[in-house]
Formats: C-alpha cells, structure tokens, sequence
C-alpha cells in the first residue's frame, strides 16, 4: 500500500483555480459583449408564445420526493460495500457471507419497495 | 523541486485544455456523425470542411444577449451553469492519462492528482453535478425548466446507484480505489472488460444516463418540454451548460476506457517498452513509451466518444416511466448480482469462469424477453 | 509586529487550514442567515464541501469522500426537493415576535457557553508526529476494522435500513382507499 498524504491535494488547487478563473471570465466577458435590450413580455416566462399562467413555484409529485428518500438510503448502503470491496480477499469467505446478509437485507428492502409499487409511474 | 512542480502544472493545464479543446470540437464531431448517418453534408461553411465552426459558434454565443428573466433568481440563475461546468472540470483530475515523465530521475505522473480514493473523487463530482441543473432549472422560474430540472436530478440519482454497484465489482478485480491501480493491474492485454462485461454494459448506461445523453436525455426532451432546465438560458451562459455536457462526455470516455478497457495500456506494451530503451536509453525512452500510452488512451476516448454519437443518432429517447423502470428495476438487481459473482467468483481463485458466467447472464437477459414476446406475438 | 511575524511562520498547512475554516464558517452563517430556503441548502453544500476538505487535511481520505458522496450529493438532493415541494411564495416576511426572539437567542446562548466550557475542559491527545500511522484513515484500514471489530453493528445497520425504507413507503406512498390529507 502506497504512502497517501494529504499534500496529494495540492495540485488540485490549482485546477481548481484553473476552472474558477474560467467560469468567471466567460461569465463576465459575456455579460459585457451582449447587447441588452428588454420588455414585458421578453421578461415573462416563456411558455410557447401564450400567455404565462400561474407561477412556477408549484408543488410537485411527491413521487419524486420519494425516489430521493431512497436513493439517500440505497446511496448510504452502497457506500458500505467499498470498504468490503477493497478488503474483501484478505476478509475471505466470512466477509462474504457477512456481505450476503447484509445485501440479503438490502434486496429484502428492495423487493418490498416493488411489490407496494413506490417505482410505477402510472395513474393511481 | 521547482521543475518538477511546474511540470505537474503544465501537465494539469495539458489536460485542462484537452478537456475543453476536445469538447469544442465534439460539437463539431457530433455534427460531422450526425450528417453521416443522416446522409447530408453537415458543417462545411466555416473553413475547409467546417474545422472552424466550433470557433464560430462560440464566438456567437458570446456576443449573445446575457438575458436573466424578471422573475429568477438571479444569483442563482448565474450560479447554475457556473456549477455544472465546474463539476465537469474538476472531475479529470483522478484520470490517469499516462504513466509518467522522467525528468532529472524523478517520476512524474501524468495526472493531476493520484490519491487513495481516485474514483470515489470521480462519484462524487459526479454526484454534485446534480446541483447545476436542480439550481438552473428552479431559479428561472418556468415551469418547463423546473419539469426538466427535477426529472433530470431524479434520473441522476437514480442512475447513480447502480454506477455504484458496478464499480464495487470493478474495485474487487484490483482491491483499491485509485484508478492508477486499476489500470496498472490491467497491464498489457489483462483488461478488466474479459472479466466484467456485464459491469461494462451497466456501467455504460449509467454514465450515458449521467451525461444526459440520448435516448436518456429525457430532462431536455423537446417536444415535451421545449429545452428542459435550460429553457430561459442565453448566450454563453447557455454555451456553459451545453458545454458541461461535453465536457462529461469526454470525461466518462477517459474513466470507462480507464476501468473496463485498460487506460493506456495496450498489447504488446513490454516490448514496445524494451525497444524504446534501448534505442534511446532509460529516460528517454520511458518517455517516449508513455507518450505512446497516452496516444493509445486517446484513441480508446475517441472511440467511446463515437459511440456516444452513434448512439445519439440512431436510438429514439425513452418514455420517462420506462427511463425509471430500466434504472431502478433492471439495472440495480443486475449490479448487485454481478457484484456477489465477482467476489464469489473472485474468492474461489477463478476470475476468468466470472467473465463466462456473465457473458451467459447477459444473453440470458437480453434474448429471453426478446424470445418471450416473439412466442406471445405468434 | 507581532501579526506579521506569525504571518510568516504559518506553513501551507497552517494557510490551508484556516482558509478552509473561513470557508467552512462563511457557509455555515450563510446556511443561517438567509431568507431563501434554496439559498441555505446551497450554502450547506458549500458547508459539506469545506468540511471534506478538512477531512483530507486529516488524512481521512475514504471519510472526506463519503462526506461529498452522502452528504453532499445524497441528503442535500433530498433537501433541495423538500424546499422545492414548499410553495414558497406563502412565506411569511413578517419577523417573529419578540418573545420567541428572546427565548432563541438565550437559548442559543446557554448552548453557546456549555460548548465552549466543555472544549476548554477537553484534554485533547497530543499526537506524536513520529509515530503517527498515516494510513489510519484510508479505506483499508477501515474496512478491515469495520468487518471485524464491528461487525455486529455493520450488520444491524442494514436491518436499520430495511426498517427506514419500510418507514419511507409508509409516509410518502398513499394505499388505494386511504384518506387523502
């Protein structure tokens, strides 16, 4: 295993710098070569030439909201399994079990979500 | 010290300008396939056979209206784009280009950064990218680019988990996290795509599904929602998004080539290698051998960026229920599947029966709902 | 001069640190105090992001990782669609009664003073920089401790998961016949 420290970063400093300065100068050089030119309808949303009803700001389906619960908690397990990943040949055959149980549960979990159909995205 | 540190600079903003350079001119390439495969004569007006209309496009984009709506947010609106470029760009810095430059017998490695966690680096860029379009699409205040901004971080995140999964099989084949590890235990010809096809077809999806690519760029579909989250953007702010996307393009084509199809090695590596010491002496040639590799690395980028055009101009986009469906329902059970294989398969001391097994799997998968609704239609 | 003489003193470690530790405490007053919730999350990412940072100052490289992967990428995706979901244009602008203002801020007073008071009674362990293990926050280390040494808490974590799931299906997926709230 090679010596990681954390002045590894360094150079990432610099691309860091790198792309900022980018983002900033095209950004403003943009803002300054453009012509500028503005009226009401021009500055309504735009929905296709009819006139913008309502707000944008509306709630949405809550669907979406629960994708991102799972995908919180799907991301979380999977972060789990790295450790496992790199070690898992010093770990043998019982860290192999020990990770079956735990996908066990994960796929449990899983086939739960499905079967109370939280991925359809049909009408109901 | 000093050389060697301005060097490691030069290299970083090498492949600085190779990320942009290269995506300026995927726009032109991306239109060069399209009119091949739509037989037309695509971009030709801009210098001799259209090489300048990269130049072109971005010199209008600049001179463009900067057009922020009433109602955004504004600082927002501006930050937006900003994050999504940025992302893009921060992610090669884990890509290992190359092997490495001797230069007053110290090696330097030609990649930014070469740390422990290499591609976690890479996920979780990844994974912020998100941001660029959730904060865009909300803060113009359309309903259309908020349709697009949320469907666009839903796939994301969906798609996210499963390029998880494929890579934990891809870490079992080496046992670390840096992706120069990876590629070097892929010397020569051993490329981690013998073992792990299956990994390689989910992986390629996800990162497909990432770069909101057709037939998965549901979030700017345009007959449904006329440009997705970025729908109110202008000028070069609008050039940054559609660059961003350019940008992860090509950045995806360097890890894929990198964790499936072994970076910048190439058969016959160890002899090219002997050959060139000897013709030039230790220094030089090792140079010149790794100059050979990033060629080669190059070559494998270019590919895989064709594929995605190819891609692009020949499949029609997916119905967002079954976008979801393919990522959640296919794609999550397969990963894991592949993954318990690998190890099992890995820990019994046979790692090339996984490459088979898979292989199986894989036709199981395909031709099985292909033979079933073959026997229902007749 | 005095200033000037520890200005000089200070090593690119000493300047990264305390300028990530600007960074880190800009974005959490700015979690704070701005109005717009969207806002907020923003600079909370900006939070976690600094925060990683510190983490690779620490040589918790696979920490400063997950840090990005989970807290940055994952919960603040899910926290930015619950702000989302919120009609925002009912806010209301009008501040809070003096009342409230007072409980938070001694509140947030007392919590002030039991932090500071329980830091200034910590013994923090001295490391020796001769000794120190450089490899004790990098993956290997931590898994091969995780699926040893804590095995039985890994294990039940997963049981903690598939029971959050079953939570998450509860709230958010209404069954047909149920009352709509």
């Amino acid at each position: 295993m090679t010596d990681y420290i954390p002045q590894d970063y360094q150079p990432l400093l610099f691309q860091l710098v790198l792309a900022l300065g980018f983002i900033i100068f095209t950004i403003l050089i943009t803002h300054v070569l453009g012509p500028r030119l503005k009226n009401a309808a021009k500055d309504a949303p735009f929905e296709c030439g009819i006139e913008s009803v309502g707000d944008a700001r509306a709630p949405l389906a809550v669907r979406y909201f629960l994708i991102a619960i799972l995908f919180v908690l799907f991301d979380v397990e999977i972060i789990f399994m790295y450790p496992w990943a790199v070690n898992f040949l010093k770990l043998g055959w019982f860290g192999f079990v020990e990770m079956l149980f735990f996908v066990t549960f994960l796929m449990a979990g899983f086939y739960y979500i499905i079967r109370k159909g939280v991925l359809n995205w049909e009408n109901d | 010290m000093e050389a060697v540190l301005i060097i490691k600079g030069i290299i970083i903003l090498a492949i600085f300008a190779l990320s942009l350079g290269i995506a300026a001119y995927e726009t032109y390439f991306e239109r060069v396939v399209a009119a091949y495969i739509q037989d037309r004569v695509g971009p030709d007006y801009a210098g001799p056979a259209g090489i300048f209309q990269p130049l072109a496009d971005a010199g209008k984009l600049f001179f463009k209206e900067d057009f922020i709506p009433a109602l955004a947010d504004k600082s927002l609106f501006i930050l937006g784009p900003s994050l999504a470029m940025l992302t893009a760009l921060l992610t090669s810095a884990v890509i290992p280009f190359g092997d490495s430059f001797i230069y007053e017998g110290q090696k330097i490695l030609v990649q930014g950064i070469e740390v422990n966690i290499g591609i976690l680096w890479v996920f979780g860029i990844v994974s912020l990218g998100v941001y660029g379009i959730l904060i865009g699409g909300w803060s113009s205040n359309n309903k259309y680019s908020l349709y697009g901004a949320i469907r666009a971080a839903s796939q994301n995140i969906s798609y996210e988990l499963a390029m998880g999964l494929a890579i934990i099989a891809i870490l079992m084949m080496t046992g670390s996290l840096s992706i120069r590890s990876m590629v070097e235990a892929q010397h020569g010809f051993n490329w981690n795509i013998f073992y792990q096809p299956l990994g390689f077809i989910i992986f390629l999806t996800c990162s497909f599904a990432e770069c909101n690519r057709t037939p998965f760029d549901l979030p700017e579909s345009e007959n449904e929602l006329v440009a997705g989250y970025h729908t109110e953007y202008s000028s070069m702010k609008l050039g940054l998004y559609l660059f961003s996307e350019y940008v992860n393009m090509f950045i995806s084509s360097a890890v894929i080539a990198s964790l499936y199809f072994g970076g910048f090695n190439y058969p016959g590596m160890d002899w090219v290698y002997s050959k060139f010491t000897s013709i030039w002496g230790a220094t030089v040639g090792h140079n010149w051998a790794t100059v050979i590799g990033i060629c080669v690395l190059m070559a494998k980028i270019f590919f895989f960026i064709f594929l995605f055009m190819w891609v692009r101009w020949t499949l029609p986009r997916f119905r967002y229920d079954q976008l979801m469906d393919l990522g959640w329902k296919a794609l999550i059970p397969l990963a894991v599947l592949n993954m318990i294989i690998t190890a099992a398969a890995q820990l019994s001391g046979k790692p090339l029966w996984i490459g088979l097994i898979l292989t199986l799997i894989i036709m199981l998968v395909i031709f099985l709902p292909a033979i079933k609704k073959r026997t229902v239609k007749a | 001069m005095d200033i000037l003489g520890l200005l000089k003193n200070m090593t690119i470690t000493h300047w990264s640190f305390y300028i990530v530790s600007m960074l880190t405490l800009f974005g959490a007053l700015g979690t704070i105090m701005s109005k717009n919730p969207i806002h907020s999350v923003i600079y909370l990412i900006l939070t976690f992001f600094s925060l990683s940072a510190h983490y690779i100052m620490l040589n918790a490289q696979f920490l400063a990782a997950v840090n990005i992967i989970v807290y940055a990428g994952a919960i603040m995706v899910l926290f930015l669609f619950v702000v989302m979901f919120l009609n925002l244009r009912e806010e209301n602008e009008e501040l809070p009664k003096n009342s409230i203002l007072i409980a938070a801020s001694i509140v947030g007073g007392i919590i002030g003073i039991t932090l500071i008071a329980a830091i200034r009674q910590t013994q923090i362990e001295k490391v020796n920089p001769y000794s120190f293990n450089t490899k004790t926050g990098l993956v290997e280390t931590l898994g091969s401790l995780l699926f040893n040494k804590y095995l039985l808490p890994f294990e039940l974590v997963s049981v903690l998961f598939l029971i959050a799931m079953a939570g998450a299906v509860m709230l958010g997926k209404r069954e047909k016949g149920e009352r709509h709230f």
